[in-house]
């Protein structure tokens, strides 16, 4: 009615907000210079960065990459840049790379080594990425534990096959003998007949079939494994052996039976207690002591005996924890399902329990493959032992540096990816519930 | 007139063993037992027909011997006509030193660092980042061997000390020598030392205790012990009235006074190193070994470390946060009396088990010549005796005992603060 | 019961590789290879190039071995073994001879039930320093850090040697060579022991060879040589006369250039006897006859081991010294073969 003066009518027009506050300006001012105190850890942290990239840089890149010796580097850095300090001589890394790689693995079989990292990851994807992955790749999954040391150590086609034979038996026993003599006989029967056939049977039929249908591949004795390839290998080895004893220890250890639980924990924590090292001096040192005498399996094997031992009592601790973790209605829906203990457990928990237990297995996974350079101390030649052996050559003694940052390299790239994978699952896990 | 009779009395047949619910789980177990004793049986068999066509039976007697080799970094008095199992029981306090540095810093490490990554300030969180992911994902033995290298090559040699115009001097005001032989700090000394009370006589596990150290300690335990009571005593006050006393002036008192007395007493003084002849004489020698060891095996825990309280903070609920934020608590004692005390529940089960992997991660010493009971027992002792079964034995026994102790005390701990639910 | 069969089964297969192991020199004929134990690295004794091959003077014996075993000096595995595992895997079987620069000591002998065959260098313990420091003799080295690669008798003889002489040290003992080096380089330790023959090949390899001195003082007798198990005397013989092949072979003047032509005989008996183109030593160890032939051919004779590997116009350049031949005034000593 009156006319307000005093009320504005009209919207002022939008302004831009304070140039302080948006753009690069405004970020750093919330992110780096919100007070006196960030200001101050900013620059700290700044002067920190400088020094040491500083440090890092000019020797990354200012350094030989084509030399034969260190004495040729040397030669290279007076030069060019008049000094020797401060300079990396990659010429070892450009010569011996694929040994650092590979180990003495014989250069034209390199390809096998390749060719199982790919089956490898295949075999793996379906574990990994469950719902992306088509099904069919089970099969590939189902195959590798045999095609994966064909593969590695090449020889007769016969013994993996003979060795899978072994489950086809086991599996045929299961259902001859069920109509025939009951559900428990059955089972002894699965376990018994594979155990003999492979203990017993298996080498020799296989070396019969051999003798007749020759087929095979160059075999590659277990000491020409090496580098890189060596640690990949030892890591796969443990943790997919060690699978199928965490489980069983892991159940073990959750029964109400008194003796069974007493020996997986004691087992458990008797491994968990010691270093890997000590374990690895037993494989190095006291194995072929505690087998019958005159037995003698190589070192290689000895030690990936040891380190599945080794994960799998980490290995029970994980996936213990996925069954923790199980909501209690699982079981008590199980059971009023009416499902006995072995199917319960093969229907619904583990399922859910090993599904739920994958980031922890990744990360068990990362810390075996990272304890296998301990086996440079037992004098195995992986990256590291091998890193000394290059050293003994008159050419490269006294280089040091470079040999480190090109092995510390390797382990960042694959410990660092398989963590991101590990974290991704844990957020997908997260959002699930 | 109903007869009561007898279920019909049920025959025990063998079968019952496995289908009958109530002595199958007795079947299974009897089972597992003869299997595991069967094991048992055939490797010890094995071991011992193995040893007896080496023709070396087991016996600890080695361990008797002298050790003919020097130690250099030990706490206790050790020389080389000393015998083996004084040499693994050096090695043992040596990797027990190392462990338990270790875990202190690698604690106070991690907990900044966990802190700092969830720093508002973006270059310090993403600093810390980088931080962790490096020392995660590279191998461990790499750190241990790389720390010794960059302590060797950046640090000065005792001979840069030297001459008119030494390149390098005594840092601290002249009191601290930090060379790539290890750092020498000011040794406590006292003119009017109590001297020593020799524990286990002359045997391999003697133990020198020195008794100025026992009366400082039952000083400092006193002082603390009364300081508790007169804060006990302001709590009672406060409770009655409302007001609180003041009592920092007493309990500085309490604290401070009987000490200095104690030190006067004992003629407490700090002796300096000195360059003379090739090294630096005088004051306390951390070697570098010990500190490259320390240190790498701190900062590796400590990225483990740090995920877990990163871990432990973002599982604590916001709406705590906000509820302090409304009692009008500033952030940093939100953090400290807020946030912290819960995420330790969460936080304190991981952290055991990085402290055993820090302490079984210490047997790497040999990397560097750290001489660990590894070093020793498991190290020269083997080689020089031979015994590598007896050797390799006491060696995980020895690391078995330290585990389970560890194991323990943190576990007792973890029940203290657990949330007790009802 | 089925228990048993199969405990039964592993112990009979036990029973029988045992038995087997009896004849070491039949071993290694049906396996086709010989399981030699080397070093992990060690300049100039025994280490891996590139494509992998094993090269060195401690090599040269494994594959003159080989070559006299069975005709083909490619046919060995070589083991890397550290200081802690080298018995272990001779003792378990698991290499047929440790060529290792192993020190011949009274307590392995006997101790540990090892036979060693003979010496193949004659080393001592020494000590380098930096001429700076102008140190001319061990015993000025009270309170000095000495650097000390373990694993070895070393730090034995250091301990001893410095407590007779009652003067003190400080040891850091160091893993391997290349750490060592470089500590000692950088100045954390002022004296470097290990044997003489790895000073100067360390001392080979440094920027400037010059400002480093090694002291006169030879504090230990390191007789390094190959030793196999005790209890198999054919195959100690067979490795004992191979290595004493290489010694008299450069004593009686036989080289690879010129063995081809002398194998068909000579005038002198002895190459004749050795060479197999007279009597029947070959048959005698249970080898071809020209068994010596073979083990010459793999990497010529003692002295041209010597040479092509540590010797002077190697980048290590050992001279002779006391390997030099006893007609030359050195200790290497080949009995006769007669």
């Amino acid at each position: 009615m009156s006319n307000q003066a005093f009320v504005r009518t009209e919207m002022l027009p939008e302004q831009h907000p304070p140039a302080t506050t948006v753009g690069v300006i405004g970020w750093l001012r919330e992110n780096l210079f919100s007070g006196w105190f960030n200001s101050i850890l900013t620059v700290v942290s700044l002067a920190f960065v400088y020094y040491v990239l500083s440090g890092i840089l000019p020797w990354i890149f200012q350094s030989a990459w084509n030399a034969d010796s260190l004495n040729e580097c040397r030669e290279i850095f007076i030069a060019t840049w008049g000094s020797t300090e401060g300079h990396a001589c990659w010429g070892v890394v450009n010569e011996r790379w694929l040994q650092l790689l590979y180990g003495f693995y014989p250069s034209d079989l390199y390809w096998r080594v390749n060719l199982t990292l790919v089956v490898t990851l295949i075999a793996m994807a379906p574990v990994l990425f469950s719902d992306q992955a088509p099904r069919q790749l089970w099969y590939v999954t189902a195959v590798y534990p045999f095609v994966m040391p064909w593969l590695l150590w090449g020889g007769s086609i016969w013994g993996p096959l003979m060795a899978a034979a072994g489950f086809g038996i086991g599996y045929l026993a299961y259902r001859v003998l069920v109509p025939v003599a009951g559900s428990l006989v059955a089972v002894i029967g699965a376990v018994v007949l594979p155990i003999l056939w492979w203990f017993a049977l298996a080498g020799t039929v296989a070396g019969a079939i051999q003798g007749i249908i020759p087929i095979g591949i160059e075999s590659v004795e277990s000491r020409q494994f090496g580098g890189f390839m060596l640690a990949v290998l030892l890591g796969i080895v443990a943790i997919g052996c060690s699978l199928p004893i965490g489980i069983v220890l892991a159940l073990g250890r959750q029964s109400d039976l008194l003796i069974v639980k007493a020996l997986c924990v004691g087992f458990i924590e008797f491994i968990r207690g010691v270093p890997l090292i000590t374990l690895l001096f037993v494989a190095s040192l006291l194995l072929n002591l505690f087998l019958p005498p005159g037995t003698n399996f190589d070192i290689i094997l000895r030690v990936m005996i040891m380190m599945t031992l080794f994960a799998a009592a980490y290995m029970a601790e994980v996936i213990r924890g996925g069954l923790a973790a199980l909501p209690k209605g699982q079981y008590e829906g199980a059971d009023s399902l009416g499902l006995n203990y072995w199917q319960a457990q093969r229907l619904i928990i583990m399922p859910q329990a090993l599904k739920i237990s994958i980031p922890g297995i990744v990360s068990t996974f990362i810390g075996i493959f990272k304890d296998t350079t301990l086996v440079s101390i037992i004098g195995l030649f992986d990256v590291i032992g091998l890193s000394n052996a290059i050293r003994a050559d008159t050419a490269w003694n006294g280089i040091y540096w470079e040999l480190f940052a090109f092995i510390a390299f390797l382990f960042f790239i694959v410990c660092f990816s398989m963590s991101r994978y590990s974290m991704y699952l844990e957020r997908k896990l997260h959002t699930g519930h | 007139m109903t007869t009561l009779t007898d279920p019909p009395k049920e025959s025990f047949r063998l079968s019952m063993l496995i289908y009958d619910t109530r002595y199958r789980s007795l079947t299974i177990q009897a089972v597992a037992m003869l299997g595991f004793m069967l094991l048992a049986a055939w490797l010890i068999n094995n071991t011992i027909v193995n040893l007896a066509t080496l023709g070396k039976p087991i016996d600890l007697g080695f361990l008797g011997e002298p050790a003919s080799y020097d130690i250099n970094q030990r706490l206790l008095d050790y020389n080389s006509r000393d015998t083996h199992l004084r040499a693994a029981f050096i090695g043992l306090i040596n990797t027990i030193v190392v462990a338990v540095l270790g875990c202190i810093t690698a604690t106070i490490i991690g907990v900044l660092v966990g802190v700092l990554r969830l720093s508002k300030n973006w270059l310090v969180a993403k600093i810390m980042t980088v931080y962790v992911e490096v020392f995660r994902n590279v191998p461990v033995l790499l750190w241990i061997v790389l720390a010794m290298a960059i302590l060797i090559e950046s640090l000065p040699a005792p001979r840069d000390f030297r001459g008119e115009n030494p390149e390098a001097t005594l840092s601290f005001f002249d009191t601290v020598a930090i060379t790539n032989r290890g750092v020498y700090i000011p040794e406590p000394l006292f003119s009017n030392s109590l001297g020593n009370i020799h524990l286990f006589g002359d045997s391999s596990l003697r133990f020198d205790v020195s008794l100025d150290l026992v009366a400082i300690l039952i000083v400092l335990a006193a002082s603390i012990f009364a300081i508790r009571k007169v804060t006990a005593r302001a709590a009672r006050i406060q409770a009655a009235t409302g007001v609180r006393p003041k009592t920092w002036h007493v309990n500085l008192a309490i604290f401070f006074v009987p000490m200095i007395a104690l030190l006067t007493l004992l003629g407490f003084h700090l002796g300096y190193p000195a360059l003379k002849g090739f090294n630096f004489q005088g004051g306390t020698h951390m070697r570098n070994s010990l500190i490259a060891l320390w240190l790498a095996l701190s900062l590796y825990t400590a990225a483990f470390i740090a995920e877990i309280v990163r871990g432990g903070i973002l599982a604590i609920s916001h709406g705590q946060t906000e509820a302090a934020g409304a009692l009008g608590l500033r952030p940093g004692k939100t953090m400290r009396l807020v946030i912290l005390p819960q995420a330790l529940r969460v936080i304190i089960p991981p952290m055991i088990s990085n402290y055993l992997n820090l302490t079984k991660n210490s047997s790497l010493a040999i990397a560097v010549g750290y001489m660990d009971i590894t070093g020793t027992l498991g190290g020269i002792t083997m080689n020089q005796t031979g015994r590598e079964l007896e050797g390799v034995l006491l060696l995980m026994a020895c690391y078995l005992l330290i585990s389970l102790s560890i194991s323990a005390v943190m576990n007792w701990y973890n029940k203290r603060v657990a949330l007790v639910e009802r | 019961m089925k228990k048993s069969v199969f405990f039964g089964a592993l112990t009979v297969a036990g029973l029988v590789a045992g038995a087997a192991a009896a004849g070491t020199v039949d071993d290694i004929k049906a396996r086709g290879k010989l399981n030699c134990g080397v070093t992990t690295g060690l300049v100039g004794f025994a280490a891996p190039d590139a494509n992998g091959e094993w090269n060195g003077f401690d090599v040269g014996v494994c594959r003159a071995v080989a070559a006299a075993v069975l005709g083909d000096p490619k046919a060995v595995e070589f083991v890397p073994t550290t200081g802690k595992t080298r018995f272990t895997a001779l003792a378990s079987g698991e290499i047929d001879m440790l060529a290792r620069n192993t020190t011949w000591t009274f307590s392995r002998d006997v101790d540990l039930k090892f036979e060693f065959v003979g010496v193949n260098y004659y080393d001592g313990q020494g000590f380098m320093v930096p001429k700076e420091l102008g140190v001319s003799s061990a015993k000025e080295l009270d309170g000095a850090t000495v650097c000390i690669q373990t694993g070895t008798t070393t730090e034995l003889n250091l301990a001893d040697f410095f407590r007779s002489n009652n003067i003190s040290y400080e040891p850091v003992p160091i893993e391997t060579n290349a750490e060592a080096q470089q500590q000692y380089l950088a100045g954390a330790c002022d004296v470097y022991t290990t044997d003489a023959s790895g000073l100067a090949a360390t001392r080979a390899t440094f920027e400037n060879p010059g400002d480093h001195v090694l002291l006169p003082e030879i504090i230990s007798k390191e007789p390094l040589g190959p030793l196999v198990r005790h209890g198999d005397n054919e195959w100690g013989d067979v490795v004992r006369w191979t290595l004493n092949a290489l010694i008299a072979a450069e004593e009686l003047g036989v080289t690879s250039a010129n063995i081809s032509e002398m194998s068909m005989g000579t005038d002198n008996p002895e190459i004749n006897r050795m060479l197999g183109s007279e009597g029947n030593l070959g048959e005698q160890l249970g080898l071809s006859a020209d068994w010596a032939k073979n083990a010459i051919m793999a990497g010529g004779n003692y002295g041209e081991l010597f040479e092509k590997n540590i010797g002077e116009s190697t980048p290590i350049g050992l001279a002779r010294g006391l390997n030099a031949q006893w007609t030359n005034g050195g200790l290497i000593y080949s009995p006769p073969f007669r």
